[in-house]
């Protein structure tokens, strides 16, 4: 059990290895957008990974209001801090795509606003678990990750409505794929998956750690009490 | 004991608490005319673009109002911890978030019943849709906004930089709700299409946060 | 649960092992102790020992990191809220209200819709219900009685007071101290966390004495140990 973790960070270094190898040189060069197109090797795994992290977050802070279980928001935490991460690699690498690609910076699509409020939603509940200061921190976190997810479909259906009033142009590609591509995009899927669980493990990890020597520290404190009477 | 009863008492208490204390409704009411004002000076548009805009330039007046108004909810129960007198005593947490949302409702629409004549005035507006809907997009927006605004606030008073943890909450959450009304707004100002699907979108948004903020408020209520 | 030295009466709040954490902070340190009903307690201690901690524990008002509380035989505590009246310094009442006006309102969150019963709290506390003048224009000895008021309009079984003499001119904080023998009398028990004991001295069945997140000592008497430098008056 303990070498899991490094076998999964050996396993996980060499698919994004092996991924990069095939993004970057296997894959042939897009016939209109050209070597720019590559970045959607990274854009949509990382989207993938962010969105996965963020369902763990929400399946983990259910899990805390239902049992209070202290495992349950360590991971709430650790997924909604390296989800975020990965959304915001997915909202910088998007315009820089769309740019030189589609002339414009961003645009009001499904897709993206979507992937913009989910990155609103958390990064305002890592600033409240960072600011609160109430003893039922995990408690209210998990409440307002509960509310994010409950919005989640009101967005999706409010941006869709809107978008089929206001139509524009489509975004983000279309017609066949060569196989070579859909083969590199698959393995840059399965290594991004793989590097946000094992990120996402580490900072659990770590964070279990930091409250464990927390709790020792304050235990320290009660014998030393204890034995001074 | 019924709590519509308590509801209704802690309404009226909070109702009597602000008359007695005038000032900070007329600093608000004060606020939302220079919104108005300033939004005015910034954009000035011709009738035939007004239309277009007014409906976004309205609601985020409104919006922003809004949260002045939500961000002092709770500063009552905080003097003199008068929340602990609540938290110790067996009344069922939903009646005072209750109290708190629809009180806050009655103040925010004041502010919006103000507000309306003058952007109406400034952007020389008229409904070419149904007007009667516009009553109902503004209660069903308002709502919107209120119930989760007193839900946030209640969260943020057990954090450091409590006025901005507010907005902060708030915005990315009332995103669809925002959409839904500043659409709905337009299409009746400009006529030219439906506001059916933003109004039921705002119907099902407000029934679906009213239930959830009534079922997790006694979270909120009894964290320390 | 009984009191070894008075097999008679029963524990009405039994506390065992009581820890609350704060972060790196550990404001009550595994607190074990029995409390029989029908007596009045004394908290004594320096501050920082806890004592506020744990009686806002007793009141509800601070879940706890671990162990347990029994309140009349009950684990959880809001079941017996409407038993418990709590009063703290702050006076948790609204500025702007009248007396009467404040118990009303604070009558109803127990369901007390009566009138009479507010009017009777205010003169046991030897105060006039019929004053007008906002809470907020009091003096601090009116503002803790009309406190105290507001934390017996339920009748509760268990009073506790967080400091309630504070600040208070001392004729009115011997008021008070008479209006809390005269509640002993008709059966409560209460708790009071003070740092002026002498008001209690002769008063008290017991003085319960507290440092570092602990309970230190129980004595009968008010005979401060050494090490606790308390003032005196």
């Amino acid at each position: 059990m303990k070498y899991l973790f490094t076998i999964f960070a050996v396993l996980t270094a060499v698919l994004l290895s092996y991924g990069l190898y095939q993004a970057l040189v296997v894959a042939p060069t897009e016939q209109t957008m050209g070597e720019v197109q590559r970045i959607f090797y990274y854009h949509v795994p990382s989207a993938w990974a962010a969105f996965c992290l963020f369902f763990v977050n929400l399946v983990a802070s259910i899990w805390y209001m239902v049992r209070r279980n202290r495992k349950a928001d360590a991971l709430a935490l650790a997924a909604a801090e390296v989800g975020v991460v990965f959304c915001t690699i997915v909202l910088v690498t998007g315009p820089l795509w769309a740019r030189p690609v589609w002339g414009i910076w961003w645009t009001w699509d499904l897709r993206l606003t979507l992937t913009l409020v989910l990155w609103l939603i958390y990064v305002a509940y890592l600033i409240l678990r960072k600011f609160s200061t109430s003893g039922q921190t995990p408690v209210i976190a998990a409440v307002l990750a509960i509310f994010g997810a409950l919005d989640v479909p009101l967005v999706y259906f409010s941006i869709w409505f809107f978008r089929t009033q206001h139509p524009q142009p489509v975004v983000g590609g279309g017609g066949s794929i060569d196989p070579r591509m859909l083969h590199a995009f698959f393995i840059n899927l399965i290594a991004f998956s793989c590097f946000g669980a094992l990120v996402c493990w580490s900072r659990y990890r770590f964070e279990m750690a930091h409250r464990d020597v927390e709790d020792r520290q304050a235990l320290e404190s009660i014998m030393e009490a204890g034995a001074s009477r | 004991m019924s709590s519509d009863g308590l509801t209704r008492a802690t309404l009226i208490k909070d109702l009597r608490l602000e008359w007695r204390s005038k000032d900070a409704i007329n600093s608000m009411l004060f606020f939302a005319l220079l919104v108005v004002v300033i939004f005015s000076f910034a954009f000035d548009p011709t009738a035939e673009e007004s239309r277009q805009i007014a409906g976004g330039l309205v609601w985020v007046a409104f919006l922003f109002a809004a949260v002045v108004a939500l961000n002092q909810t709770w500063a009552r129960e905080l003097r003199n911890q008068v929340l602990d007198a609540y938290r110790v005593s067996p009344a069922p947490p939903n009646s005072l978030f209750l109290a708190k949302a629809l009180g806050n409702f009655i103040f925010v629409t004041v502010l919006e019943a103000l507000m309306t004549p003058l952007f109406i005035v400034f952007y020389n507006l008229r409904a070419l849709g149904p007007a009667w809907q516009l009553p109902i997009v503004a209660v069903l927006g308002t709502w919107a906004l209120v119930v989760n605004g007193t839900f946030f606030a209640a969260m943020s008073l057990r954090t450091r930089s409590r006025e901005i943890m507010l907005p902060l909450l708030l915005f990315p959450i009332s995103i669809p709700a925002l959409l839904a009304m500043v659409e709905a707004t337009t299409s009746i100002l400009t006529g030219e299409y439906s506001a059916k699907f933003w109004i039921v979108l705002l119907v099902a948004y407000d029934l679906l946060f009213t239930m959830a903020s009534l079922l997790l408020f006694s979270f909120v209520l009894h964290a320390e | 649960m009984t009191d070894p030295s008075n097999p008679q009466a029963s524990a009405i709040i039994a506390v065992a092992d009581l820890v609350k954490q704060f972060g790196r902070f550990y404001a009550l340190r595994g607190v074990s102790a029995e409390f029989t009903v029908g007596r009045l307690y004394a908290i004594l201690g320096d501050n920082g020992a806890g004592k506020t901690t744990l009686l806002r524990s007793l009141a509800g008002l601070s879940p706890l990191t671990r162990g347990t509380i029994l309140i009349l035989g009950k684990k959880d505590l809001r079941s017996v809220c409407s038993e418990i009246g709590y009063m703290a310094h702050p006076s948790l009442l609204y500025d702007e209200m009248s007396g009467m006006e404040n118990l009303r309102y604070f009558a109803r969150l127990y369901g007390i819709v009566d009138d009479q019963r507010c009017a009777d709290v205010i003169r046991a506390v030897k105060l006039d219900p019929e004053l007008t003048r906002p809470v907020g224009q009091y003096s601090q000895g009116m503002r803790q009685r009309m406190s105290l008021a507001r934390a017996l309009l339920n009748d509760p079984k268990i009073l506790l007071l967080d400091e309630p003499f504070s600040n208070v001119d001392m004729r009115s904080a011997r008021e008070m101290v008479g209006l809390l023998v005269g509640m002993r009398g008709s059966g409560k028990t209460i708790f009071v966390v003070t740092h002026q004991a002498s008001l209690l001295n002769g008063v008290a069945d017991e003085f319960v004495w507290m440092e570092a997140g602990q309970i230190v000592n129980r004595t009968p008497d008010f005979h401060p140990p050494d090490f606790h430098p308390l003032e005196t008056r």
